[in-house]
């Protein structure tokens, strides 16, 4: 059994958890949800070690227990499975699996035994992964496993999972979940941090919830719904889906024909990939990431060198194949990069600054004789960005860094949108971001369609590309494995295309 | 040609290779664990200084040789303290060791020598002895005798240290922390235990490279002795990608380029008859050292960690 008691960690100006208490029977699978920030991660990492807590206790089994490193909570049968993978990638699966608790001597590493005890423990478990494979060669999926299997490894009773699906398809969350419900047949106490209300209604006992650092709801899973969550979790009453009239779908803009995109060596990133995108419409990219959407989407804005690309895009009849990006957007294409720090913010620059990137040249952030910034249309411009697209807080003078992660997705999204665009590609639009603010973004993505633009959207999450989509492409392997309806298409089918089951 | 490539270049380059090994394997331990080492060449200053100031007084080498760990250590100690505890820019920090190893052996020789270029000269029998004085009875090698029991124990080293990095859980939480420290952090392995360990280690080493330098090749310490040994060790490192045995061979690659300048000096001709001038002969270590990291650091993947302070939130 675990508990949480009265936890409350202040990290600079963010009070993080403020009295956090909950407990976590022996046995059970216990869910925590919340929002980001809201302080979930802080409390298990707490209770992981990894931070200590200015007050509160951590008990395990009834006693007060001092935890001050992972160290100190693994010697008392704790384990966790972090968001980001805690794996070596260029050792193997055993080296990182027995990493800190080797076995055999201080002078001789027997990786033997340890091979032996891994195969052990994941025969009893289901959770098949070869000790001695690289980790950098495995799946995601796989490495998940290994995550799981350094916990068992080390006696864990306590199991906490920071986000785990995020990185999963959809058969792997139900194969995930399958072995999760056999660790709790066999006594282990699961605590799963998540903020998709589906799967914690499918896997967990337990729920609690949590909302600027504090428990706001502590329910039996059975006796709850996802309205009765998502309200708790945000604060106010949530859409959780899209309403949306159907698509008046005009003319052609976008034309891709047997796009290929080259990667490093021989493999094709995006392998033949034609397609047609038409004004007014949402067409959805599904796929498990890495299948090519990343480098469809960066071939269209133009990110990729024509040397990499074969095909032909075309943009209102234009062939554009070997424009660059800036001459695309100076046609009306706008791109939503699916990696907002890397290639959609300049994290130390101000809001206003960031707000003119990719026009920072020409008008209204360029005045006097086109050499000198424009600061007055600078600011103006802003100001609108911000007020339109909700930015808080609303000091066009912050660096981006200081927004949350929901705010600086609103912020590039403003810029994009006020382009204005006739071709929007929108990458990951809610990675990350607050179910608050997921809702906003997806009812100005849906402004955008109604309006006349013409929206191409990959998304990680099934559920959100196939309740904004009008058309949703499936991509495996670089290929179009099939293109369907998704109003008339299961998950599950989805699915099964997304990892090559099947082709419609 | 048959003027170079003798037996004697053989082990000219051994002896060469000899602190490049051993510096090389210095800054292996410290860059496995994460912390780039570039004090090397100041290591080996300090180590080679104090090897011969010691050495002087006490009579012994073997004396010298063990203060010469003490200063080595000591001094990457004073590395690991900026660089892990206060998280300094690890190229600054080291680039500054080496700076104060320029100046502060000529101090201090001149306070304690009244000469500030040079350490007073040791005799021969008190220098680190040869393979020879073991053997004693073997006239027919003795061009093998010739060479120090420190390049003997450069060898062991190489092999020792490739059991360590690959056979025990000491190497193995090397090889992590300097890869992710976040996840041997997670994994329970005390990060910077680690690597202020794997940093202390090196200095160990390149001070026992910096002895032979003083006490082993030469009977003195001469100032700015190194002459930039402490930065082709970390080329070898490099081109050695990382490992014991490759970083080995690479500095053997490296003792044999300086091996041939030696060799090359007055025997290699011009076409027209004349002598190549010296400067460039002595140029071809360095030349060498380029083209290799130039022409082949593509292939070679340093520590992921490597460079960056392990910072832990609260």
């Amino acid at each position: 059994m675990l508990e949480l008691r009265n936890i409350s960690k202040r990290f600079g100006a963010v009070q993080a958890n403020d009295r956090v208490s909950f407990t976590v029977p022996t046995g059970t699978i216990h869910a925590i949800v919340g929002e980001n920030g809201a302080g979930k991660s802080t409390a298990m990492r707490i209770a992981y070690g990894f931070y200590t807590a200015d007050s509160g206790d951590i008990l395990v089994d009834g006693e007060v227990r001092e935890i001050r490193t992972p160290h100190d909570a693994i010697a008392l049968g704790i384990g966790m499975v972090h968001q980001h993978f805690m794996l070596v990638e260029p050792m193997t699966v055993a080296e990182n699996i027995v990493l800190g608790s080797e076995p055999g001597s201080a002078v001789s590493l027997d990786l033997k035994k340890a091979a032996d005890e891994i195969r052990k423990v994941s025969d009893e478990f289901r959770l098949t992964v070869d000790p001695n494979a690289l980790i950098e060669n495995l799946s995601v999926g796989q490495q998940q496993r290994v995550e799981l299997l350094k916990a068992l490894y080390r006696h864990a009773e306590i199991l906490i999972l920071d986000e785990p699906t995020a990185v999963l398809t959809p058969q792997e969350v139900e194969e995930f979940f399958a072995i999760l419900r056999g660790m709790r047949e066999q006594g282990k106490t699961i605590v799963i941090i998540t903020h998709k209300l589906s799967e914690v209604l499918s896997i967990s006992d337990n729920v609690t919830v949590m909302r600027d650092g504090k428990v706001v709801g502590d329910l039996k899973t059975s006796e709850t719904n996802a309205a009765e969550l998502a309200r708790l979790m945000v604060g106010r009453d949530v859409l959780l889906r899209v309403e949306k009239p159907d698509a008046k779908a005009g003319a052609s803009v976008l034309k891709v024909q047997n796009l290929s995109v080259m990667g490093r060596g021989e493999s094709k990133r995006v392998d033949n990939v034609s397609f047609d995108l038409r004004a007014g419409e949402i067409v959805g990219v599904a796929g498990v990431e890495g299948n090519g959407q990343t480098e469809l989407i960066e071939a269209l804005a133009g990110l990729i060198p024509g040397s990499h690309i074969s095909g032909t895009i075309a943009f209102e009849g234009r062939d554009i194949t070997q424009l660059d990006a800036r001459k695309r957007k100076e046609l009306g294409i706008a791109h939503v990069p699916e990696d907002r720090h890397r290639r959609g913010l300049l994290l130390d620059f101000t809001l206003a600054e960031n707000t003119i990137l990719g026009v920072h040249y020409r008008k209204p952030a360029v005045g006097f004789a086109g050499v000198m910034l424009d600061q007055k249309g600078i600011q103006r411009r802003t100001e609108q960005v911000i007020r339109d697209f909700d930015v808080r807080p609303p000091n066009p003078m912050l660096p981006a860094r200081a927004l949350s992660g929901g705010n600086q997705q609103k912020l590039i999204i403003g810029r994009e949108f006020e382009l204005p665009p006739k071709l929007l590609l929108v990458s990951q639009p809610t990675r990350g971001v607050d179910i608050g603010a997921i809702e906003f973004i997806h009812r100005k993505i849906v402004e955008m369609r109604d309006a006349g633009c013409a929206v191409l959207l990959v998304s990680a999450e099934l559920e959100e590309v196939t309740s904004l989509s009008d058309r949703l492409l499936v991509l495996h392997n670089g290929k179009v494995a099939g293109e369907v309806d998704p109003k008339k298409t299961s998950n599950e089918e989805i699915g099964l295309m997304m990892t090559g089951g099947a082709r419609s | 040609m048959r003027q170079i490539f003798t037996l004697s270049l053989l082990f000219s380059t051994i002896r060469l290779a000899t602190p490049l090994v051993l510096a090389a394997l210095g800054g292996l331990y410290s860059e496995r664990s994460g912390v780039i080492n570039i004090a090397l060449e100041g290591l080996l200053l300090a180590g080679a200084f104090t090897a011969a100031s010691v050495t002087y007084y006490a009579h012994s080498p073997w004396v010298g040789l063990g203060a010469a760990i003490v200063a080595g250590a000591s001094v990457a100690y004073i590395l690991a303290l900026a660089c892990i505890r206060f998280k300094a820019d690890q190229v600054v920090t080291g680039t500054g060791i080496n700076i104060l190893f320029i100046g502060l052996p000529a101090v201090l020789s001149g306070a304690l020598f009244l000469s500030s270029g040079s350490t007073p000269q040791i005799p021969k029998e008190n220098l680190l002895p040869v393979l020879a004085r073991f053997v004693p009875f073997m006239p027919a090698w003795r061009i093998f005798t010739d060479v120090s029991i420190i390049s003997l124990l450069a060898v062991v080293v190489v092999f020792v240290t490739r059991y360590v990095l690959y056979r025990t859980p000491f190497g193995l939480r090397l090889r992590a922390v300097g890869e992710n420290p976040e996840a041997a952090d997670a994994a329970g392995v005390a990060v910077n235990r680690m690597r202020y360990v794997g940093v202390i280690m090196s200095g160990a080493l390149a001070g026992i490279g910096g002895a032979y330098l003083s006490i082993g090749q030469s009977s003195l310490f001469t100032r700015n002795m190194a002459a930039g040994r402490g930065f082709i060790a970390l080329a070898a490192l490099i081109f050695g990608k990382w490992r014991p045995v490759q970083t080995m061979l690479a500095c053997l690659l490296f003792g044999f380029a300086d091996a041939m300048t030696i060799q090359m000096q007055g025997v290699a001709k011009l076409p027209s008859g004349e002598d190549i001038p010296v400067q460039f002969i002595q140029m071809i270590p360095y030349v060498l050292t380029i083209i290799v990291l130039a022409g082949f650091i593509g292939q070679s993947r340093a520590p992921k960690a490597l460079g960056t302070a392990y910072q832990k939130e609260r």
